[in-house]
């Protein structure tokens, strides 16, 4: 008994003493090993009378079982000190940068044009485009802007040769898309149009997107309807509101100026019109049966009021420190 | 067009303030542009006499005045200014009164004589930006009246920026007749009364061609002072409204352009020759201008002419030969309708912009003709007498209005909004348009000022405009709901675009126009398309290329610093055919400075050729297009490459050549790439294919060959060897030194072969290998072992 006692206490005593996985082994040898205390003192059990066998036996295997328990738990805690150990040894500094390529990012344009599009593919509008060089005939006569009109004089134009001009709006393309589809049409066209002036508030070359709607039911007060919806989306605000002034463009009537609230006063944020019924009559669409409305918006403008960039100029310079802020 | 608000009011005179009578013609489409007081705020201001002047005691330079001011005693003021006499009317600035610059008069001492107020210049009460001395006022102001009072001063100018089909509205009538329908307020037209005419003498006049000059009018006046001062009150309109003054005769022909929209001209009548004829120009006839410019003619342009020959510009400029003088006596005095078809283009193209020409392009009043030609006549007898003969005319088919159909149903499906036969009714009155009722729509007949009132939409957008677009509710549309086709077999541009923006791409968006010798240099192009009148002339031509674009923006960049800098863009070059022109839609990037930006833990390293391969080639994944050894002018003929897909030519990449990388100041010669944009959106709609169940063995091949020799070619012919089970190879090591020989490199192929069917063993991969090796050895490639 008193011989237990002291294996045991020997056992879990000589267990604490070392921090060492491989010398625990060891010492488990000391006790458990073929050569082991308590191994001997089983063997011995042959020793004893029958009688005594089986008590002596059973104090024998408690005890085992006490020393392989504490053995294992032993086991687990230098396991654990070791994991610890490891852990620590293997901590970063978190707070290094990443390293690999970094991302660039999308033009202002292009993202106000995406959000653009995005607006009005909601609504069913599809996306049509056309030339930049485009034939007189496409970007004035067929728009009712016959040669002389004094309203070819607000547009500076940029001439290839006595035919051909660089695009000075969107609004061709509403002609090329009806040359080729029937009503109902429901499109927006955005692209680069040129026009021969530079300043802050002026570039030779700029975006428009434009929008035309033909149908037998579409109205003026429809116009307003989808010009303000689209105000009022792209720029997150319900209060926004849209003002329309009777204006003057050769291919609608009657004209509209569109002007929006901003801050204190109004903004010209683009020109609209119902479909006059000479450009209808050019692409053989029967005026008495469809009526058609056309806006033409500027993304300059709409991007420099969402984003806060107050020359016009920036957006073609591509200073990275510029085009940067907008990734 | 600008103009006085005050003479505006004398037409109509709404109880609306400045501020809403500008909102009002704004939103009926005659946009005011700005509003400007005629001058500064002061009082106190009032017309002084000075009555007598006394040296001042202790000044060389100042003068002691005793001033009327209409008051029982004169004040004494003292005065600095050398013009100052006795006799003479100027504005005098009372004590209390507080002149531009919140300069207060104040009573004072000057050298110990007392002050009273002081003597005003134009500029020191903000009228003028110059002054020399005293602002002599005429000699009949009336002493002690505020000046403010004397010369209208409360008034201002209002500009307006008209639209072309509003030329009716270029003149203080027109206004004045859309105010009232606007308003509803009465329009009281100062009442024109015929000149009895003191004199039966008639000037000829001929009309060569009357459908470009269907009516010309105009009367002789004998015996004027053209040398008389315009009156104060028609200067002062004059000039609120942007017109210099001239002399009497001239002021008053623009006067009556204002008021009435008829642009007017006076010949003097002793350099006409023989009758006055409207005509078309001879070929090479020329004539000197007033503004002094001499101009040669063509057919298409009108002239007055006399006996000798063109003496003006039918509509647009009269001659200076026959321009009125101040010595001048005798006048022929013209009022015509041109019709705008023969009038439009004629100035723009002498580089001319008048305020004759900019009416009769967009259409004149041809019912106002004499009327104006009475009014002027009038005028003219009052401010420089004389008498007036009896006046000459040519008429021939003036305009036709033709008779304009509106529906009720119609007015109502355009607008959107259901107006009565009653409410259009009323707007037609308050426009004033002669209209005959018939039932459930109206024939109108347009009036003879409006040059824009040809169809049914048109009266649409008046009716409009009359009723407030303001009051037109906005509503959303009601249709047909349909989807949208969506075709999966074309990639969208955005997909493209984040794809290169993920790669570390910035896009920018460069002007389509550039350099001549940039296209010359970097594309080759010797014959660009080419502006007719470029912006300047660094961008004078458009680009077949966006390389150009993004060069310029890569130098910008490193003049600010930047060390590494990675661009793209997307847009179109244009070519031209043999008809016209053409655009391709292309996407390009360029990439300059380490292949990573400098950063802890990588080693630095220049971007090179196959960097910016891997981003071409991810732009085209899944499909792998070919890249062929071609020489391209912009690139290092040693690292281009022309892109292929499918046997097409579809791009270039390549590193720019030290050529250039010297003549753009380029440290380091960037990596560009340019692909025709249509060729990376096409892809295929995915069918699945069964996934392997065996898993695939790999075996290596590692071969020394020729430098010269491109990889590619090994990869073709041990693709042609068709080896049984192989299904990729991959190229994983490059090495060239230590231990190989020089003039060779070594190349290491990763080979994976796979069954369907089952694992496979040693004895049937071994074959493939050998016939692999066999194909790369018959490359004059050698094994390494």
């Amino acid at each position: 008994m008193e011989q237990l006692q002291n294996i045991l206490g020997q056992a879990l005593a000589q267990f604490q003493s070392t921090a060492d996985e491989a010398e625990l082994e060891q010492i488990k040898a000391r006790f458990l090993g073929k050569e082991g205390s308590l191994t001997v003192l089983l063997k011995g059990l042959g020793k004893l009378s029958a009688e005594e066998r089986p008590a002596a036996g059973a104090r024998i295997n408690q005890t085992k079982q006490t020393i392989e328990a504490a053995l294992q738990a032993r086991r687990d805690e230098l396991r654990q000190d070791r994991l610890t150990r490891q852990l620590a040894a293997e901590s970063l500094d978190v707070t290094l940068p990443g390293r690999g390529l970094a991302s660039g990012g999308l033009h202002p344009v292009t993202q106000t044009l995406a959000r653009i599009e995005n607006l009005f593919h909601s609504l069913g509008f599809a996306i049509a485009s056309g030339p930049e060089i485009e034939h007189d005939f496409y970007n004035f006569t067929a728009l009712n802007i016959p040669e002389n009109h004094p309203a070819r004089a607000m547009h500076d134009t940029f001439y290839l040769d006595p035919e051909h001009v660089l695009r000075t709006h969107t609004s061709p393309v509403q002609i090329r898309y009806m040359e080729s589809h029937q009503p109902p049409l429901k499109i927006i066209s955005p692209g680069k149009v040129y026009r021969v002036d530079s300043d802050a508030t002026h570039s030779p070359m700029f975006h428009q997107v434009e929008g035309l709607w033909v149908d037998e039911q579409v109205s003026f007060a429809n116009l307003k309807g989808v010009v303000q919806d689209f105000l009022q989306r792209f720029f997150e605000r319900d209060d926004l509101r849209v003002r329309f002034r009777p204006s003057f463009f050769p291919f609608t009537e009657p004209s509209a100026e569109m002007d929006m609230s901003w801050g204190d006063g109004w903004l010209e944020i683009g020109g609209c019109g119902m479909v006059h019924p000479n450009v209808l009559r050019h692409v053989n669409i029967d005026s008495e049966k469809y009526l058609g409305f056309a806006f033409g918006l500027g993304v300059e403008r709409l991007a420099m009021l969402r984003y806060g960039v107050n020359d016009l100029r920036l957006f073609y310079e591509s200073d990275l420190r510029f085009l940067k802020q907008f990734n | 067009m600008k103009f006085s608000e005050n003479w505006l009011r004398s037409w109509v005179n709404p109880a609306i303030s400045s501020d809403e009578l500008a909102h009002l013609l704004t939103m009926a489409g005659l946009e005011v542009e700005a509003v400007e007081s005629v001058a500064p705020a002061f009082e106190h201001v009032v017309v002084a006499e000075v009555i007598e002047i006394v040296k001042h005691p202790n000044a060389d330079r100042l003068n002691v005045c005793q001033v009327n001011v209409g008051e029982a005693e004169p004040l004494t003021i003292v005065c600095g200014a050398s013009n100052v006499a006795v006799g003479m009317r100027v504005p005098c600035a009372r004590i209390g009164a507080v002149l531009p610059g919140d300069f207060k008069i104040r009573q004072a001492k000057v050298r110990d004589v007392a002050s009273f107020g002081m003597l005003c210049s134009a500029k020191e009460l903000g009228l003028a930006e110059e002054s020399d001395g005293l602002w002599r006022l005429p000699a009949d102001a009336p002493v002690g009246q505020s000046l403010r009072l004397y010369l209208d001063l409360d008034d201002r100018a209002l500009t307006l920026k008209l639209t072309p089909n509003r030329s009716d509205c270029s003149s203080i009538r027109g206004i004045a007749r859309d105010v009232a329908a606007l308003t509803g307020d009465s329009l009281n037209a100062p009442e024109l009364v015929p000149v009895t005419q003191t004199t039966s003498e008639q000037w000829p006049v001929r009309v060569e061609n009357t459908q470009a000059c269907p009516l010309y009018c105009g009367r002789i006046v004998r015996g004027i002072n053209a040398a008389v001062p315009t009156p104060l009150w028609m200067l002062q309109r004059l000039e609120r409204s942007g017109i210099r003054s001239i002399s009497a005769v001239v002021d008053i022909t623009n006067y009556v352009l204002l008021e009435l929209g008829q642009p007017m001209h006076a010949f003097d009548l002793t350099k006409v020759s023989g009758p006055l004829c409207a005509r078309a120009a001879g070929a090479g006839e020329s004539l000197t201008l007033l503004n002094s410019q001499t101009v040669t003619l063509d057919t298409d342009v009108l002239v007055i002419a006399d006996d000798k020959g063109p003496l003006a510009l039918a509509g647009i400029m009269g001659g200076a030969a026959s321009g009125v003088e101040t010595t001048t006596r005798d006048i022929f005095l013209e009022s015509a309708f041109f019709a705008p078809e023969a009038i439009a283009g004629r100035a723009r193209r002498f580089g001319l912009a008048t305020d004759s020409s900019f009416r009769f392009e967009r259409g004149v009043d041809y019912a106002a003709t004499r009327e104006a030609l009475e009014r002027a006549t009038s005028l003219i007898l009052d401010i420089c007498g004389g008498h007036a003969g009896e006046i000459a005319s040519v008429q021939g088919m003036l305009p036709e209005r033709r008779t304009i159909r509106l529906r009720d149903s119609r007015v109502s499906r355009i607008l959107g909004i259901a107006l009565t036969h009653e409410q259009i009714a009323t707007l037609l009155q308050r426009l004033h348009f002669n209209f005959a009722d018939r039932g459930d729509a109206f024939d109108i007949q347009p009036p003879s000022f409006r040059f824009d009132l040809t169809i049914e939409e048109d009266v649409v957008e008046e009716l409009a405009r009359i009723y407030g677009y303001e009051h037109i509710p906005a509503m959303p549309p009601e249709a047909n709901m349909v989807m949208l086709p969506d075709a999966e077999t074309v990639r969208p541009l955005a997909r493209i675009q984040h794809l290169l923006v993920d790669r570390d791409y910035q896009e920018i968006i460069s002007y389509a126009f550039l350099d001549a010798q940039i296209e010359n240099d970097l594309c080759g192009n010797a014959s660009p398309v080419a502006l007719q009148n470029p912006i300047a002339s660094n961008l004078a031509v458009m680009r077949s290329s966006l390389i150009g674009g993004l060069i310029e923006a890569l130098r910008f960049n490193l003049n600010r610093k930047q060390p590494r800098v990675r661009l793209f863009e997307s847009g179109a070059c244009f070519y031209k055919t043999g008809t016209g022109y053409g655009q391709e839609q292309r996407l390009a990037a360029i990439a300059y400075g380490g292949a990573l930006s400098e950063q802890w833990g990588t080693s630095e390293r220049p971007i090179d050729f196959y960097d910016v391969k891997a981003d071409v080639a991810a732009l085209f994944a899944p499909s792998e297009p070919d890249f062929r050894s071609e020489v391209h002018p912009a690139l290092h003929p040693g690292r281009s490459a022309r892109i292929y897909l499918n046997d097409q030519p579809v791009g270039w990449l390549g590193e720019l050549h030290p050529q250039w990388c010297q003549s753009y100041d380029l440290p380091r010669p960037p990596v560009w790439f340019e692909i025709q944009t249509s060729a990376v959106l096409d892809r295929r709609v995915h069918q699945m294919h069964a996934i392997p169940r065996f898993l695939p063995v790999r075996r290596d091949i590692a071969v020394l060959v020729d430098e010269t020799r491109p990889v590619r070619q090994l990869f073709d012919a041990m693709r042609k060897a068709n080896a049984p089970f192989v299904f990729d190879i991959e190229l994983f090591d490059l090495y060239r030194g230590t231990g190989v020989e020089p003039g060779k490199k070594s190349l290491a192929f990763r080979v994976l072969l796979q069954d369907t069917q089952k694992t496979l063993t040693d004895a049937e991969i071994d074959p493939s290998m050998a016939m692999l090796v066999k194909a790369l050895e018959d490359e004059g490639a050698l094994q390494r072992t």
